[in-house]
């Protein structure tokens, strides 16, 4: 069954996710100051990210046009007429006591985002994609730096007033696979689109889950939890997993399902209720007066529509219709951006398609996951893959001396043509050089060489593999069988 | 008044509560005659003053040093504004 382990329970999983990205602007929603990540505290603060009296807002263009080009791209609505409120609340993450955000007239609503798992197609509904400001950050000094029981906290405002645009699904998502499909489908286009790095470790993408369930057949939505603090894909399929089993177990109880907010410990796997005092939330929105509001011309919308870059789906038909790789190649090159990107430089660079992704999937993908390394960071570049298939094309190399040559070019970063020359690792190609090999390996096996004239086959597998050792696996290797039945 | 008073994390008296309960009750009264108002033919207003589309550039400008930043805080601590227990 799937992740969601609630297959036979006679329950159905509902999901609806909250996601906040920081946009990858150089400067802040509102104000000059820079959105680097870790500068020292409240380095990169001024008078309007601290909320000092007087200071004034002015909305930055850039954070609001990645905001509509990622609503574009989730075929939202764009509002011809949007937007800024306050957001009233007490909280030492924001200085003003309010965040600057959006209520009643976000900048897009309705699209939608179709995810796909091994068992289902589903087509995910968005609610709206509104944009308003990061918040600073808190250090809890005692109590184990939780929030409850620490003596007092510690403030940070560089990542407050950082545009943050959150984007929030209808309760369309039926299983956490699905969701952890959903979170890296919109990754992948939000890196396409290049509105933000969305690295969930950093804090950039974050993710809030509302999950309940109900008897399966029902209309009725359940009592809901809200599941927060998931920091990574892994973490947010075991949170939800957990929040499912959690649920299932109170309702076959015959109890109800709390409503409450509930943290993920990553550390031991399971969710726990923040039995904060929940005031009844009452943010008493009203309309940002410091900032006025927004027309966006249909011309510009437009405009934006035109350039947006090619998406995850359209990539992977490209890659299926006009390079001939299959729907599962296909699927996984297109996922992420920086991965079809490599797979691309490659084919440009005249590689084989079928070759280069065999390697990108196969033994790249498994230097990468062993190393925990992510393929933009790693030694190996489009350039070195190329010139190894190359280099394996010609014959140069066999396939096996190739695997060798890719080992030691991913830790070195060295060039494959350096490698083979450096290591002599260059194939022998040279049928009387090969032949005096083949001559003294048929010398010393009689009985495998009697064997294979009585017909075993399986003989000169040995003979071949006796070859290839003496030549440290630089015989070309048809060469040698072939050498070896012309002796015989 | 109550809930006013918490949303806005003030502790009030039984006799401020009855001042304030007031007041605001005068606040309310007003508003309910604005509310009497006609407007079917007015268009909504979404701000005071009739401008739209001011933006800025995605471009820094320079922050405030670390002292300067904390030059009001009450107290500070490892380049921080120190706040009271949370919760
Ligand atoms: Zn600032």
């Amino acid at each position: 069954m799937s992740a969601g382990g609630n297959g036979d329970s006679g329950y159905e999983t509902i999901i609806g996710l909250e996601i906040h990205v920081e946009l990858d602007t150089v400067s802040k929603m509102f104000c000059g100051c820079p959105t680097r990540f870790g500068e020292d505290p409240n380095t990169q603060v001024c008078p309007v990210c601290l909320g000092l009296p007087g200071a004034l807002p002015v909305a930055n263009w850039k954070a609001i046009e990645y905001t509509i080009k990622s609503g574009l791209a989730l075929s939202c609505e764009i509002a011809e007429f949007t937007q800024f409120h306050r957001k009233n609340y007490f909280y030492p993450d924001m200085a003003k006591n309010y965040q600057i955000s959006q209520y009643d007239l976000p900048i897009c609503t309705g699209g939608h985002l179709d995810v796909e798992t091994d068992d289902v197609s589903r087509r995910v509904g968005i609610t709206r994609v509104h944009l308003e400001e990061d918040t600073g950050k808190l250090i809890h000094v005692g109590g184990e730096g939780r929030i409850a029981g620490a003596d007092y906290s510690i403030v940070d405002f560089n990542r407050s007033g950082i545009p943050l645009m959150e984007i929030v699904t209808e309760p369309d998502i039926r299983s956490p696979e699905e969701a952890r499909a959903f979170m890296a489908k919109l990754r992948s286009i939000l890196l396409s689109l290049g509105v933000s790095d969305c690295s969930m470790e950093q804090g950039s993408m974050r993710c809030d889950a509302n999950l309940s369930l109900r008897p399966a057949g029902d209309t009725e939505l359940g009592v809901k939890t809200e599941v927060k603090n998931m920091n990574s894909f892994r973490a947010l399929v075991r949170a939800l997993a957990f929040e499912v089993e959690r649920q299932t177990k109170v309702l076959q109880a015959g109890e109800t399902v709390e409503q409450e907010t509930r943290h993920f410990d990553a550390a031991k796997n399971i969710t726990t209720s923040l039995r904060t005092k929940e005031y009844a939330h009452d943010y008493r929105y009203f309309p940002e007066p410091d900032l006025v509001p927004i027309k966006v011309e249909r011309a510009i919308v437009a405009d934006m529509a035109g350039k947006l870059p090619e998406l995850p789906d359209a990539r992977r038909m490209r890659f299926i219709e006009s390079i001939g790789l299959g729907a599962h190649e296909a699927h996984l090159l297109s996922d992420t951006k920086p991965m079809g990107d490599f797979f691309e430089e490659c084919v440009d660079g005249g590689a084989d398609p079928k070759a280069a992704a065999n390697w990108i999937l196969g033994e790249l993908s498994m230097h990468l996951n062993a190393t925990g390394l992510e393929i933009e960071d790693c030694a190996v570049t489009p350039k070195h893959l190329t010139q190894l298939l190359k280099l394996l094309d010609e014959g140069t190399i066999s396939g096996k001396i190739a695997k060798a040559v890719f080992e030691e070019m991913y830790e070195t970063g060295k060039l494959p043509g350096v490698i083979v020359d450096e290591k002599g690792m260059t194939q022998i190609s040279d049928s009387d050089e090969i032949g005096r090999v083949v001559d003294a390996v048929l010398a010393e096996n009689p009985k495998a060489v009697e064997e294979l004239k009585a017909g075993k086959d399986r003989a000169i597998g040995f003979l071949v593999g006796q070859v290839m050792r003496l030549t440290k696996g630089r015989a070309n290797p048809q060469m040698v069988n072939d050498l070896i039945k012309e002796r015989l | 008044m109550k809930h006013v008073a918490l949303l806005a994390r003030l502790e009030l008296s039984d006799e401020e509560l009855d001042y304030f309960g007031g007041q605001l009750a005068q606040i309310l009264e007003h508003i309910d005659k604005i509310s009497a108002v006609d407007t079917s033919n007015v268009e909504p207003t979404a701000h005071a003053v009739e401008v739209t589309n001011v933006f800025r550039e995605d471009e820094t400008t320079p922050s405030l040093s670390q002292d300067e930043a904390l030059s009001n805080a009450p107290k500070a601590e490892s380049g921080g504004f120190v706040v009271p227990k949370i919760v």
